[in-house]
This record gives C-alpha cells, sequence and structure tokens, in this order.
C-alpha cells in the first residue's frame, strides 16, 4: 500500500481485524526501508536480532526510545534531501529531538493532521485564533515543536490572528473586533495547553473579561507536565475556560514532534483516539509485553507516516491506559486511551551524582 | 544548616585540636566502643550496611586494618578533614570519616542530603559513643546543609584534606572552593568496573550463592555503585562458557524475582542504552525472559564502551581466551576487577604486566562493596596523615 492508500481511508472508520492486519504489513515494510536506508538503525535491528519472519502482529516490530532521538541523529535519506529539521521544546539545558524532514513526510504530516482533525472541525475552514505569539513561527530554519504545531494547525484557518503580542499579553481588543467580524461564524482555537491556561484564561480572569465563545471549539495539546505541577487537573482546566468565555468546545490532544501529523485527539467523551493512520500500544515495564485493555503502561505510539527517519514504532515515556476499540460511545472506530502522565522519575541507589545538580 | 553532631562550638574547638598519630589508642577504643553499640543497638540491627560497618570497627577487623601500618611510629594526622558524602549511599560518611580518624585526624562530615534512617541511626550512637569519651567531642562535627557553596567555602579553607565522593560532577562542583595552600584533596570521581569470570569455576559453585554474590556487587546499588561491574568477562572453552552463562543468569534471574523491582523508567533506559551501544559497535542481545537482566554481547572491545554502562541491571558480556584482551576497558576510569574462579595472582600479574591507566582493585565476587583503607588507589591512612622524617 502507498500512504496515499492508506490515507484514502477514513480516519476513524476502519476496523480492528483490518486495522490491525494493515498496521502490521505497513510497519514490517517501514523497518525494512529504514533498515535499507539508515545504517544504525540496521545496526540497532541487529542488535535485537530483527526478523520479518517472526513478526505476526504490529505489536512484534521493534520500537526505539524516544530518547534515542536526542542523543543521536537518526536519519533514512541523504543529507540534501533534509528539507526541515524539527526540534522537541525542551526546557532550557535539556537535550532536544532532532527530527528530519523531506518534503514527502512533511507533506503526509500535512495531510494525515488535515484527515484527522477535519473529524472535529469539518471540512470548511474557519476564523482561526492562535494562542501565542507571532514570533514563535517566524524562524523556519530551525522548527520548533510550538511552532511546528501552529503551522501545522494553520491550515484550518480562514483568517488568523495571534491572539498575544511578542511580550505575551492578551490583545483583548484585537479579539473583540476579530470575534465582532466573524460574528455568527464557528471559530477554531488552537494553542499550547500550557499557553492557553496562563496566556488567556488566567489573563482574562485577571482583567475580569469575557468572551464571546460559545460557537467555538478550542484544541489544545503539549502536554501536561507545567500544570500538573500547578496542580491544574483536566476538568479544573475546562471549568475555568468555561468560565471566561462560554460554553467552548475544548479537544486536548496528545502527540510529539517525533511524530508529527498523526495526532490522538480527545472526543466528547473524553477519550483519546487513535487514527487508521498511527496507534497505541500501552506496555508492560516487567517485560514490554501488550497490556490488556485497562491496564496501566508505558505508552509506544506506532505511525505509518514516517518515511524519511526511523520513527514509526516509539516507546515514549509516557504512561496511560488504553480503554478499549472500536466501541467508544463517540462512534469512532480504532483503540481509545487516556495518557496518565510521565512516568516517574526512579529514585536511584549508588553512588552517582545527584548532588551537583543545583549548583550549575 | 544543621548541626547533626556537635555543635558550632566544635567548629571553634576543631581548629585548635592537635591531630593523633595514626591507629591511635583513642581512636582505637573509640570505634571498638562504636562497634559494641552498633551490634547491639535494636534499630541497627535492620539495617545489613550499618551492621557490617560495625564489623568493620571490631578490635579484630582493626587488628587486620592496622598491619600493614605497624611500626609507623613517626605519622601524624594531617590535620582537619572535611568529607563531602555521596547523596544517596548511606553509610558511605562513616567509613571516610572513621578512616580519617584512625589516620589521626578531625573530621567536618556534609551529610547525605537524603534523609536515610541509616544515618540517623548512626548519627545517634556516634553521639552516645562521644559522651564516654568527652575529650574527643572536638573530632566529630556532622552537619547537613542544601547547595550552599558559601560553606563549601568556609570548610574548604578549614580543612588540611578534603575527600569528595559522588562523582565528577560534584568534584567540579566542590572544587570552586578554594583550599589552603598545604591542603590536598581526595576526590573519588566516576568510575566503571568488570567482573571475571572462569566458566568452569561458575558451573561447579553453587548457583545460588554465587548469583547471591554478583547481586549484592550489582543491584544491590542498582549497579550504580562505581565498584558494580558492568561488563562480564568470561574465560574458558566456548561450549562451556555457553553453560556457565545459562547457569549463572538462570540463577540470578531467580534471585532477582523476589527482590528487585525494576522502575518502568529504568526498563525504558536499558532498552535505550542497548540501542545506542548497537548503533555504535557490533553488539547482540542474549534473549532473556523479561527487563530483569539485560545482557548484551559483544565480540570487540572498543574503548568507548564504558561510555555505554546505565546501571539498573544492563550487562555487556565478552568471551576471552586470553585475560590480555580486557586491556581497551581498563581506561583511566577503571576501578574494580571482581573475580570468580580465577587465581588473583593471575589477575594481578595479568594487570601488573598490561600496565593499564586503570583498575585500582582486585577483589573476589560478592565483596566489591566492601570498604577498605586503601580505595581507589589511595591508601587513605597514609593519604591523610603525615611523615615526621628522621634523618
Amino acid at each position: 500500500m502507498t500512504y496515499e492508500e492508506v490515507l484514502a481511508l477514513p480516519p476513524f472508520g476502519v476496523a480492528r481485524e483490518e486495522k490491525q492486519a494493515m498496521l502490521k504489513e505497513e510497519l514490517l515494510h517501514l523497518t525494512q526501508y529504514h533498515q535499507a536506508h539508515c545504517a544504525p538503525y540496521a545496526r540497532m535491528m541487529d542488535t535485537v536480532g530483527f526478523s520479518p519472519r517472526r513478526v505476526g502482529r504490529a505489536e512484534d516490530i521493534p520500537f526505539l526510545p524516544v530518547r534515542l532521538f536526542k542523543e543521536m541523529e537518526l536519519c533514512s535519506v541523504t543529507k540534501e534531501a533534509v528539507f526541515k529539521t524539527m526540534t522537541s521544546s525542551g526546557t532550557t539545558g535539556q537535550q532536544v529531538s532532532k527530527i528530519f524532514l523531506d518534503r514527502e513526510t512533511a507533506t503526509n504530516q500535512q495531510k494525515t493532521l488535515v484527515r484527522i482533525v477535519s473529524d472535529w472541525t469539518g471540512r470548511s475552514r474557519m476564523p482561526m485564533l492562535i494562542i501565542d505569539c507571532p514570533s514563535v513561527v517566524r524562524n523556519r530554519a530551525m522548527f520548533s515543536a510550538r511552532g511546528a504545531g501552529i503551522l501545522g494547525f494553520s491550515i484550518f484557518g480562514r483568517k488568523k490572528l495571534y491572539a498575544l503580542n511578542d511580550a505575551m499579553e492578551l490583545q483583548t481588543d484585537a479579539i473583540r473586533a476579530f470575534l465582532a467580524e466573524h460574528a455568527g461564524e464557528r471559530i477554531l482555537i488552537f494553542g499550547f495547553t500550557f499557553m492557553v491556561w496562563q496566556h488567556f484564561c488566567k489573563a482574562l480572569k485577571a482583567a475580569g473579561e469575557r468572551l464571546p465563545l460559545e460557537n467555538a471549539v478550542l484544541i489544545h495539546g503539549g502536554g501536561w507536565k507545567k500544570l500538573a505541577a500547578k496542580a491544574v487537573s483536566p476538568a479544573a482546566f475546562r471549568a475555568a475556560l468555561q468560565e471566561v468565555c462560554g460554553a467552548v468546545e475544548v479537544a486536548d490532544y496528545y502527540g510529539m514532534v517525533e511524530q508529527t501529523g498523526c495526532i490522538y485527539l480527545e472526543c466528547e467523551h473524553g477519550h483519546l483516539h487513535a487514527s487508521t493512520y498511527s496507534d497505541v500500544i500501552v506496555r508492560r515495564a516487567a517485560d514490554f509485553s501488550p497490556a490488556p485493555f485497562g491496564e496501566r503502561g508505558i505508552i509506544e505510539v506506532v505511525s505509518l507516516l514516517p518515511k524519511s527517519y526511523p520513527g514509526h514504532a516509539l516507546l515514549t515515556e509516557d504512561e496511560g491506559i488504553v480503554l478499549g476499540e472500536d466501541d467508544c460511545p463517540c462512534g469512532r472506530k480504532g483503540k481509545y486511551f487516556k495518557v496518565v502522565g510521565r512516568l516517574k522519575h526512579a529514585e536511584l541507589r549508588g553512588c552517582s551524582d545527584t548532588y551537583a545538580a543545583a549548583f550549575k | 544548616m544543621t548541626y547533626v553532631v556537635g555543635t558550632k562550638e566544635t567548629e571553634a574547638q576543631m581548629e585548635l585540636l592537635r591531630p593523633l598519630p595514626i591507629f591511635s589508642k583513642e581512636s582505637k577504643d573509640f570505634l571498638a566502643a562504636l562497634a559494641e553499640r552498633i551490634l547491639s543497638d535494636a534499630e541497627a540491627k535492620a539495617y545489613p550496611d550499618v551492621v557490617t560497618l560495625g564489623f568493620w570497627c571490631r578490635p579484630a577487623s582493626l587488628r587486620q586494618m592496622e598491619k600493614p601500618y605497624v611500626g609507623e611510629r613517626n605519622r601524624l594526622g594531617r590535620g582537619i578533614a572535611f568529607h563531602v558524602a555521596p547523596a544517596n549511599v548511606a553509610v558511605n560518611f562513616a567509613y571516610s570519616c572513621l578512616a580519617a580518624f584512625l589516620a589521626g585526624n578531625a573530621s567536618i562530615v556534609r551529610l547525605p542530603s537524603k534523609d536515610f534512617p541509616q544515618v540517623r541511626i548512626l548519627c545517634r550512637l556516634v553521639s552516645e559513643v562521644l559522651q564516654e569519651y568527652p575529650a574527643l567531642l572536638p573530632y566529630f562535627l556532622f552537619v547537613r546543609y542544601g547547595h550552599e557553596p558559601a560553606i563549601n567555602v568556609r570548610y574548604s579553607s578549614l580543612c588540611q584534606t578534603r575527600v569528595v565522593w559522588g562523582g565528577d560532577a560534584t568534584i567540579a562542583a566542590v572544587r570552586r572552593a578554594p583550599l589552603a595552600p598545604r591542603a590536598r584533596e581526595i576526590p573519588f570521581a566516576d568510575r566503571h568496573s568488570l567482573v571475571v569470570i572462569d566458566a568452569d569455576a561458575c558451573l561447579a559453585a553453587d548457583r545460588a550463592r554465587i548469583a547471591q554474590a554478583f547481586y549484592r556487587d550489582t543491584y544491590q546499588s542498582d549497579q550504580n555503585a562505581c565498584t558494580a561491574p558492568h561488563f562480564v568477562v568470561w574465560l574458558g572453552k566456548a561450549a562451556r562458557v555457553e553453560a556457565a552463562q545459562e547457569a549463572f543468569w538462570g540463577a540470578l534471574h531467580e534471585c532477582l524475582k523476589t527482590r528487585y523491582a525494576l522502575q518502568p523508567v529504568q526498563a525504558v533506559a536499558k532498552l535505550a542504552a542497548l540501542y545506542r551501544l548497537g548503533a555504535c559497535t557490533e553488539a547482540r542481545k542474549a534473549p532473556m525472559p523479561d527487563n530483569l537482566i539485560t545482557r548484551v554481547h559483544v565480540r570487540v572491545l572498543p574503548e568507548v564502551l564504558p561510555d555505554c554502562k546505565v546501571g539498573s541491571g544492563f550487562f555487556i558480556e565478552y568471551a576471552a581466551r586470553d585475560l590480555a584482551e580486557i586491556r581497551p576497558l581498563c581506561t583511566r576510569a577503571c576501578q574494580t576487577l571482581s573475580y570468580y574462579g580465577v587465581p588473583r595472582e593471575t589477575l594481578l600479574d595479568a594487570v601488573l604486566s598490561m600496565r593499564p591507566a586503570g583498575v585500582d582493585r582486585i577483589v573476589p565476587m560478592g565483596r566489591t562493596m566492601d570498604f577498605a583503607l586503601v580505595w581507589d588507589g589511595v591508601d587513605l591512612v597514609r593519604a591523610m596523615s603525615r611523615v615526621v622524617s628522621l634523618v
């Protein structure tokens, strides 16, 4: 199957048997493709004794820990074919992932995102309010996850407004004018969870302002790490938002720069959904065997998209639970799941360093 | 900053103290009294590492330790020793400070930041013994403080020997505090270790016991202690090595099933290390039933290998035809060479003839963590004392 053919399938309309058979075949092809085009990846597959004959199902495809993309450059196209390099939005001092994209993979990411998100937003483009500052997308040579996300989602926007200026101040007057201009239309709001919370939700509340966004859909993602640190739960987040902008529709998404395009959106029942083009496998830490539905484990994400880099099967450092498959009350086919959070940092014994960090 | 043993006055008295000779009667009496208290204390019994320290301090053990120094009447302590204890090993601070005392010094100890019950117990017992020996009170000051460079500066200027545990990053941080002109530093840097096992001897051994010994060397410290082997080198005929590996790792796995809890992040870290290793050298993962033990076979031993260590039960295995093949592992950072079934003289001869930059200790399997007065290639008693030479 070509990726075009895969993408022609409905994003949430392929049932288990057909989907798993397709995933197994296509992931196997990708594994062999990357073996042939990425020398370090080929050596890694030798290290674990990979043999296509032993792949009976999608779960048998070897998965790389996502942190490897922070530690080494893994690329399956020539340097000349790299069209852009995306980086994760690591905090200062952290290593960032480097993901190499050629035109084909970059285009497929965009097309995939459109297929998935249109299932929520419909096909027509909408006036779009971006909860970020314009400068975040200005440097196109090195794409941060935030910039890439905004540019990716911009395709759903007909007319765009950045809600913040470069000093991160909410431009309330401009937003009111924008909403007045598009009165009666459905509005798309997009932003990273933390930005939405800090610079939109809290800023509105502090200013005592309320925006009429009853007819809007807010799509946000990028992790709950910072909010969890501030003890903000998803429910509190939603409630606080609706307090300042009415009964706005809110959809969280799960995704990562290492598999851009294949995002997992939250339905009205609060479940994250895997589309036809990707899947989640929750694994047990004890032996990496797939956990049954309902059991908590380490999240692996697989995607048929990555061709310019070997990122089609990745073990994340997030914990999650697959809740079911094909039977979410929202009607979408495929697995649905929830993310519990980051894996807990291990408290190790021994005499390694924990003292010096605070001196730096 | 909190004073756990001693007070602000102790600090002032310490500066006026006269050093003791090495293995002074005072120090031996004190250690013997401490041993007695540790071994009869109900609370201490629950902690094997504390009990081990108790045995280490007993007169019989002290007599053994003193042997190499008998006749060195002309050695006196250098003065105050300032110890920066490792954050995540409970009893190490006590060995460091008692070694300094045997060498004739008073000690200022920065206790581990983590609140170990063992530390609490030892501080209590040391205080109790000091009540019996009030003259020794000014020799011990145990403090706890956060990341405060100013305090490091104060104690660094006060001491004649600075003993830094915890690894490269801690050493770099502590070195920002200058030492007095004649003071010296004993730094314990990041190291790696290896074990050599003779296949025939392993096959003849009691499997549960050998697994137990290896467990102590590795999993007990999450394979994070400098002494814990990351490399397992096998000696013997190919078929025998294969049989021995199966028996050895099988027995270890049995032992781990009930005793070791692998956390999810550790499992992910080991998988990442496996792939990283595979990307840089020809390596092959050995099949295991789960993630408790990760074994990787390598056919050559490149010098970059020590960078691939990760801990939590990750072992790089190599079958050697000759001991001389381990040379690439014996880099400057290589600390302990432990062994099973190989005569120690053979190992010593092999190491001396290869003249490597590293390997400071040759120790039987199961005893790599045993503290000794010669550590990391440094004779602590001699390094913390000075010689009055007579010409």
